[in-house]
């Protein structure tokens, strides 16, 4: 410990010194900053719009934007009593943890799994620190700047900054409102291939997809799974959502369907306690062929050595309950959850039927949390978000964070039904509906016609070079 | 020796550059020996200011809150001394359309720009002077909020087909917007310091984009997302004409003590005024620590001038 303040003493004392001779500090910060960073944090970006919605916070604002599910339904003494029970074990719980996770918090991924319909081997899986963390460890172990890796389009806006901080290629496969189609895909792998290009790994979310809302078929997962053998390629399914079905029946995950073909698989499976318990646990998992877990293994070693045992004891105590009727009591919240998002998914799709029908077109999810609304009219929902927020207090998630090229996707929007109560659901479609409605009355005079109709593609406004821009605002100037 | 207080932050998209800004304006401060306090202005700003009794506020807010006189009006009102421009020169550089319209009546080059309210086109029928806009100013045009600095909101035009989209989706940002002539070239900046007989250009730079690739918001306001060549490369005689259209504007538009004038170089080699930063950025990385640097006035300095300015 000495040793320590010493070497902290020491450190302070040469930080003095450059303080006071640091009269041309400037400049030379500015230098060393610039040949510091690492030429990926080129193509790092934080959004845009996720600082503007942390900036100008209004009281009455109702947002659809977050993926949040709705924290507030979860029991506050179950709460305090499940955290009563982890500090009767502080010692562990205030310890590190081995890398894989706990041992009973596998045990719980593996009940999970198995009320999905899959059977794990808990030496196939490994605790993580949030599904979020998945996609980091997969980059971190598969992709070298320029690899290419295929998603759907739209995808999860959260994948896309991950897979550009790895320098990654994005190829992007547009949905037809049944999933990804194979055969679009396969027809991509070919056009890459002609290039010498080979994609490392396609990320999937079958099930109730984010932004879509909609779930791949069985035949086509079948034949997805098909082409990742037959290619060998790796497919990275994300499925969040997988016990949040409120209707139809479920579909086996693409592991599944992997598993049947015997072992080495090719799915890398990405599983989250985020929301079906709650994501301030910050816990999730990946399932995945040994060879690729033992590299997960090493690089979560790297990145925070474990997750939290606290969480993951937390997890691991919720697990052991049973409800009154003598079932497990995290069936049972997972069940509450599952009634109370159908309601509000049902609210919200009569809301946007009242307000949007013949102007718009959304799909309608049979589990999840999103909706995505594509609007007929030329607005540009970038721009929407700005009026909605604005002027009538409320925000959704424009399309374009949904696509690698930040371009398409313009007229699109992400709606969240899990995170707000069924008025307010009501009252931001209305917001909505009004905000679309002044801007296409604004387009119609501007375009010297009353109705909004349909431009095309061709009225669509690209993104700004910065050339022609005036320059504040850049780098701070 | 002076109390004062550097005021940074704020609620405006520019916040984070504003509070890179204040901390280097409180460290040159402290290096002076005075004493300082670093605000957050929220409602209780001007009577916390008047209850320690600070004899300056030096004003590092950038955005509409920190930019448009709104708040250099109240500090007048409590007769507390703050640094840079006052009301009337920060309203005119924070509106774009009324900036420019004055550069162009003094001769100053600015590219030729129409300016349309939401307003106009619900109340007067405005949308119906649109064909003529674009003839007049087009074909290539640039859409943007009056106000703001940063890039969101701005449209690039390339058809006068494109224009009734593009307005309709930057009226979002703004209640008034500015249809510009797009002029393609360098992007150049010259800070001003000073005031008056005193006023001094400093020397050209240059903002280099990097990489070749389009620009967005994100790498806009990211460290590092453009890097900056001072002093710009060009001939001497040049860069005297940028010199003084930057004094002029200045002057014209009543700016004290300090300014950031941005300007194009088009392909033939002429001049555009596009803006006056009355609160130009200050962080380690801003344009105008660099441009003073290479004139030789060290970081300190240029704050002590400051500062010497908003109390005479």
């Amino acid at each position: 410990m000495a040793g320590r303040r010493n070497e902290r003493e020491a450190m302070s004392g040469a930080g003095k010194e450059s303080k006071a001779g640091g009269e041309s500090r400037v400049a030379h910060e500015l230098a060393r900053y610039e040949t510091l960073f690492a030429r990926r944090t080129g193509s790092m970006k934080s959004s845009a719009m996720r600082d503007m919605m942390a900036l100008t916070e209004r009281d009455d604002l109702i947002s659809l934007a977050g993926g949040l599910p709705d924290t507030r339904s979860f029991p506050q003494g179950l709460f305090a009593d499940l955290m009563g029970a982890v500090a009767t074990r502080a010692e562990a719980a205030l310890q590190y943890g081995p890398t894989e996770g706990l041992a009973a918090t596998r045990g719980c991924i593996r009940e999970v799994m198995a009320a999905e319909g899959t059977i794990v081997d808990e030496a196939d899986l490994i605790v993580t620190t949030g599904g979020q963390q998945v996609l980091d460890l997969v980059c971190r172990a598969l992709i070298d700047p320029g690899d290419v890796i295929v998603t759907e389009a739209p995808t999860y806006p959260g994948a896309l900054p991950t897979f550009t901080a790895y320098e990654a290629r994005i190829e992007q496969v547009d949905l037809d409102g049944r999933g990804m189609p194979v055969d679009t895909l396969e027809e991509r792998l070919d056009a890459l291939d002609a290039q010498g290009l080979r994609p490392k790994f396609i990320y999937a979310i079958p099930s109730f997809q984010n932004p879509g809302g909609e779930t791949m078929t069985l035949a086509r997962r079948r034949r997805l799974v098909e082409l990742a053998r037959e290619r060998e390629l790796l497919i990275l399914e994300d499925n969040p959502y997988g016990m949040l079905r409120y209707e139809g029946e479920a579909l086996p995950t693409l592991h599944t369907l992997d598993a049947e073909y015997g072992s080495p698989g090719m799915v890398i499976y990405l599983g989250t306690f985020s929301k079906i318990i709650a994501p301030g646990l910050r816990l999730g998992w990946a399932l995945a062929p040994r060879p690729v877990l033992e590299k997960l293994n090493l690089a979560k070693q790297g990145a925070d050595l474990c997750s939290s045992p606290v969480t993951q004891m937390f997890v691991a105590e919720l697990f052991a309950r049973t409800s009154p009727q003598g079932g497990p009591l995290w069936l049972d919240y997972v069940a509450r959850l599952r009634d109370l998002y159908r309601a509000r998914r049902d609210a919200m799709l009569a809301a946007l039927t009242e307000q949007f029908a013949g102007t718009a077109r959304w799909t309608r999810p049979e589990g999840g949390m999103f909706v995505w609304l594509t609007l007929d009219g030329a607005v540009d929902t970038s721009d929407l978000l700005i009026r909605a927020r604005e002027r009538h207090g409320v925000a959704f998630v424009p399309g374009r964070a949904a696509f690698a090229d930040g371009v398409r996707g313009a007229r699109s929007m992400r709606l969240n039904f899990a995170g707000a109560d069924e008025h307010d659901l009501r009252e931001a479609v209305r917001r909505i509906g009004v905000a679309t409605g002044e801007q296409l009355e604004l387009l119609g005079a501007l375009s010297g016609r009353r109705a909004p109709q349909d431009r095309g593609e061709g009225a669509q406004v690209v993104p700004l070079p910065t050339r022609e821009t005036d320059a504040r605002g850049r780098a701070g100037l | 020796m002076s109390r004062v207080a550097v005021l940074r932050g704020g609620r405006s998209l520019e916040r984070a550059v504003s509070m890179n800004s204040g901390a280097q304006v409180a460290q040159a401060l402290e290096q002076l020996g005075h004493e300082v306090l670093a605000i957050d202005p929220g409602s209780g700003l001007v009577e916390e200011l008047l209850a320690r009794q600070v004899d300056c506020a030096f004003v590092a807010l950038h955005g509409r809150e920190g930019e448009d006189g709104t708040l250099q009006a109240a500090l007048e009102a409590a007769g507390i001394p703050y640094t840079g421009s006052g009301p009337a020169a920060c309203a005119l550089c924070s509106d774009k359309d009324l900036a420019k319209r004055l550069l162009a009546a003094a001769g100053l080059p600015t590219p030729p720009a129409r300016t349309l309210a939401e307003r106009a086109i619900r109340e007067f029928g405005a949308a119906a002077a649109l064909g003529r806009v674009a003839e007049d100013v087009g074909p290539d045009l640039i859409v943007k909020p009056v106000h703001g600095g940063s890039a969101i909101g701005v449209k690039r035009v390339d058809s006068a087909q494109e224009l009734p989209a593009a307005l309709a989706g930057t009226f979002a940002y703004d209640d008034r917007v500015l249809i510009e002539r797009r002029i393609s070239g360098r992007e150049l900046a010259v800070a001003v310091l000073g005031d008056g007989e005193r006023a001094q250009p400093l020397p050209v730079v240059e903002i280099l984009p990097r990489g070749a690739g389009d620009y967005d918001y994100d790498a806009r306001y990211a460290i590092g997302g453009a890097s900056f060549r001072c002093p710009a490369d060009l001939d001497a005689g040049l860069a005297a004409e940028l010199a003084q259209i930057a004094l002029e504007a200045h002057a014209l538009l009543g700016c004290r003590a300090l300014s950031r004038v941005d300007m194009l170089l088009d392909e033939p080699g002429r001049p555009w005024v596009l803006e006056v930063d009355a609160v130009p950025g200050m962080t380690e990385t801003s344009l105008l620590p660099q441009a003073a640097a290479a004139a030789g006035i060290e970081w300190p300095e240029v704050v002590r001038r400051v500062l010497e300015a908003a109390l005479a």
